[in-house]
């Protein structure tokens, strides 16, 4: 659906992509200087999706968002949107609207005024602003509001108010600079549902920039993770969290346990790697993937796909020995922190459904064992599918 | 007697009760007022004084007629409309530089930044005397003949930074992504600054405004230098302090006293209004 097909598609408004940066590039100067920002960046968002940009602080999603609301022109590159080219289109003409991470409301103005305010500078008749504002403001809750100051509400409210005032609008994508930054943990949540469930309502492709990756796995349909002004994967939520391609991408989304060892066999789209008497690792190969023998390989787990015992475990998967570093109980699940044979650090989540008590404890020698299925080499050579 | 009355002070937390203080404090503060307002109250009170001297310094019974007779020296009319147009003109030039001047400063990084500040800073911290002396001399070396024009440009010159400052006070908080908010929603430049930037540092445009014009009508100093045969209202008083100063001058003083009083109340009512709606 969203793939970077050229020209045939180009015209045809239905299957143009909302958003496309092709070979984007952003340098900034600053104190004789040249950073860049964002290094060669290529994208594709469809037409009614919800995207997330997702990356730690400084990796250059804002500076991403503002090239495509036009606030920013790319040093190289270009930025489409619906096809067209916008580069060297000023923000007021880009058919985009923006939610700023302060909001930026305009204190002196009514919440209709602010609201109405995109539809005024289009020259919309008064009858229907007044109709479109007020729905508007029935969607994002806050309709009998009108005449509140942005001063005189509180931060959910304002948050609501910025996303009446781009939505209004109708754009063509909607860009989202860390909306929820603001808000305590609560109000964040509720936010999340919120945001959601209007964007289903008005059907308008979403361009979301956040650093929390438990906000991006839960809405996005799709998620570009970024990293040092570059992009690190591409994939809906299941597919980054389940099969994240470089190491960056394992350790910024969730949490996930880092092993390595020597390949010992390859057989059957499988790898094995060889430890103590007893242990092993099976990670499978996928398509394309090359590995050796005696190759050195790194893969990951995820702690909830860990299953601990204090007996040697029956079956052909993967299991190895440790030793319990730490137990941590958290209520529903609890939390094993276990040092392999090899020394690496591993963490487990345990769900705590009919155990009345821990399976170990601290000291104590256990077993380790997952299925294959849900281990995944990285880096070089799990990078290509 | 606290616990009953609880509720009715959390409803209306905005008004707090100041603790009163001792007499002594009390005493202080009406003496300072009174040191403050006996000057203004003089001259208002000599303003309906039935005096027959050339001078007007002893109290000779209560009239109205200087109030009737308001306009009736011609020089000292004329000298007073020179001081308003004057004061008038500098305010309306003086705002619209000193608003760019401070908007630039407060809002944008360039380089020769930290320069226009220092001049600014200078052009309000250096004696008036200095100015003046200085301000003459380049008229006469421009070979420029002095008058009301060269009155109207020193004003303006010496008024510009105290509306840059109190603008770029206002202009450094306004967060800048509230203008590209605006530009976001289809506002062009000229219509973002027209209904978000320039409403946003308003409060600052008026104070410095207030004190441009202020600052004008009542300067002396500068002005003598530069006025060449132009008489204002106060080189018009000051001439006269030898020869006997008219009622009328109380009356205007008291006058301008009076709009002024009008105009600070005012710009206090209206900031109280927007500080409510928030
Ligand atoms: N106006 C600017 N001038 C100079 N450097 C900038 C500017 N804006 C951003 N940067 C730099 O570009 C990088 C990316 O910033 P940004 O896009 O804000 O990242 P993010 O939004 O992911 O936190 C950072 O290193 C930041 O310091
Ligand atoms: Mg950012």
């Amino acid at each position: 659906m969203t793939e970077t097909q050229d020209a045939p598609a180009r015209g045809d408004s239905a299957t143009l992509p909302a958003i496309e940066l092709a070979g984007v590039v952003k340098d900034y100067q600053s104190h004789g200087e040249t950073v860049r920002a964002v290094k060669g960046l290529d994208l594709t968002i469809g037409e009614g999706e919800f995207f997330s940009l997702l990356g730690p602080s400084g990796c250059g999603k804002t500076t991403t968002m503002r090239m495509i609301a036009g606030f920013e022109e790319p040093t190289e590159g270009e930025v489409f949107l619906h096809g067209q080219k916008v580069t060297g289109v000023p923000a007021h003409r880009r058919d985009v609207n923006m939610v700023f991470q302060s909001y930026a409301l305009f204190p002196h103005m009514s919440v209709f005024e602010n609201v109405a305010f995109g539809l005024r500078r289009k020259g919309v008749e008064r009858s229907e602003i007044t109709r479109r504002v007020g729905e508007m403001l029935e969607i994002v809750d806050l309709a009998g509001r009108e005449k509140r100051r942005p001063g005189q509400m509180s931060g959910g409210q304002q948050q609501r108010v910025a996303l009446a005032r781009a939505l209004v609008n109708r754009p063509r994508a909607l860009l989202l600079d860390e909306p929820l930054g603001a808000l305590d943990l609560k109000l964040r949540q509720q936010m999340q549902v919120e945001l959601k469930r209007i964007q289903r309502e008005v059907g308008v492709t979403f361009v979301y920039v956040t650093h929390d990756q438990g906000e991006a796995l839960t809405m996005s349909d799709r998620i570009a993770v970024m990293n040092d002004g570059s992009l690190e994967q591409l994939g809906t939520p299941r597919d980054i969290y389940e099969h994240p391609a470089s190491k960056f991408v394992a350790g910024f989304i969730g949490t996930s346990n880092l092993l390595s060892g020597e390949v010992a066999e390859v057989a059957d789209g499988r790898a094995v790697l060889a430890y103590g008497p007893g242990e092993r690792i099976v990670v499978p190969l996928r398509e394309g993937t090359a590995v050796s023998g005696g190759q050195h390989v790194e893969l990951t787990v995820r702690p909830e796909k860990i299953e601990l015992h204090t007996e040697p475990p029956a079956g052909d998967g993967s299991m190895i020995r440790g030793t319990v570093s730490e137990v941590v109980y958290l209520g529903t699940s609890t939390n094993y922190q276990v040092v392999t044979s090899a020394g690496a650090d591993v963490v487990v989540f345990t769900q705590n459904v009919n155990s009345a008590e821990d399976i170990a404890a601290r000291g104590d020698s256990v077993w380790l064992s997952w299925d294959p299925r849900h281990s995944y080499l990285i880096g070089q050579i799990g990078a290509t599918p | 007697m606290t616990t009953t009355t609880a509720p009715a002070a959390a409803k209306a937390p905005a008004r707090r009760r100041v603790p009163r203080k001792g007499l002594g404090l009390r005493i202080y503060t009406w003496a300072v007022i009174a040191w403050l307002v006996l000057p203004i109250a003089v001259m208002i009170l000599f303003g309906f004084n039935d005096t027959s001297s050339k001078f007007n310094f002893e109290w000779e019974g209560f009239t109205l007629k200087w109030y009737a007779q308001l306009f009736d020296r011609e020089d000292l009319t004329t000298a007073l409309i020179n001081s308003i147009t004057i004061a008038l003109a500098s305010t309306v030039i003086t705002t619209v530089l000193g608003t760019l001047v401070g908007l630039a400063l407060g809002r944008y990084s360039f380089r020769g930044k930290g320069v226009s500040n220092l001049v600014l800073f200078a052009a309000i911290s250096s004696p008036e005397l200095v100015m003046g002396a200085s301000l003459l001399s380049m008229f006469v070396t421009l070979n420029t003949p002095r008058g009301y024009a060269t009155i109207l440009v020193s004003h303006v010159m010496f008024s510009i930074a105290f509306v840059a400052m109190t603008v770029r006070a206002r202009a450094v908080g306004l967060d800048p992504s509230i203008e590209e908010a605006a530009r976001d929603l289809g506002a062009g430049p000229w219509t973002t600054f027209r209904l978000v930037t320039l409403p946003l540092i308003m409060p600052g445009v008026i104070s410095g405004a207030l004190l441009a014009f202020a600052l004008s009508i009542d300067d002396f100093i500068i002005t003598n230098f530069t006025s060449g045969s132009t008489v204002t209202f106060p080189l018009w008083v000051w001439g006269s302090t030898r020869t006997g100063t008219p009622p009328q001058v109380n009356v205007m003083g008291t006058l301008l006293f009076a709009a002024g009083v009008l105009i600070a109340v005012l710009n206090m009512v209206a900031s109280r209004r927007r500080a409510r709606r928030g």
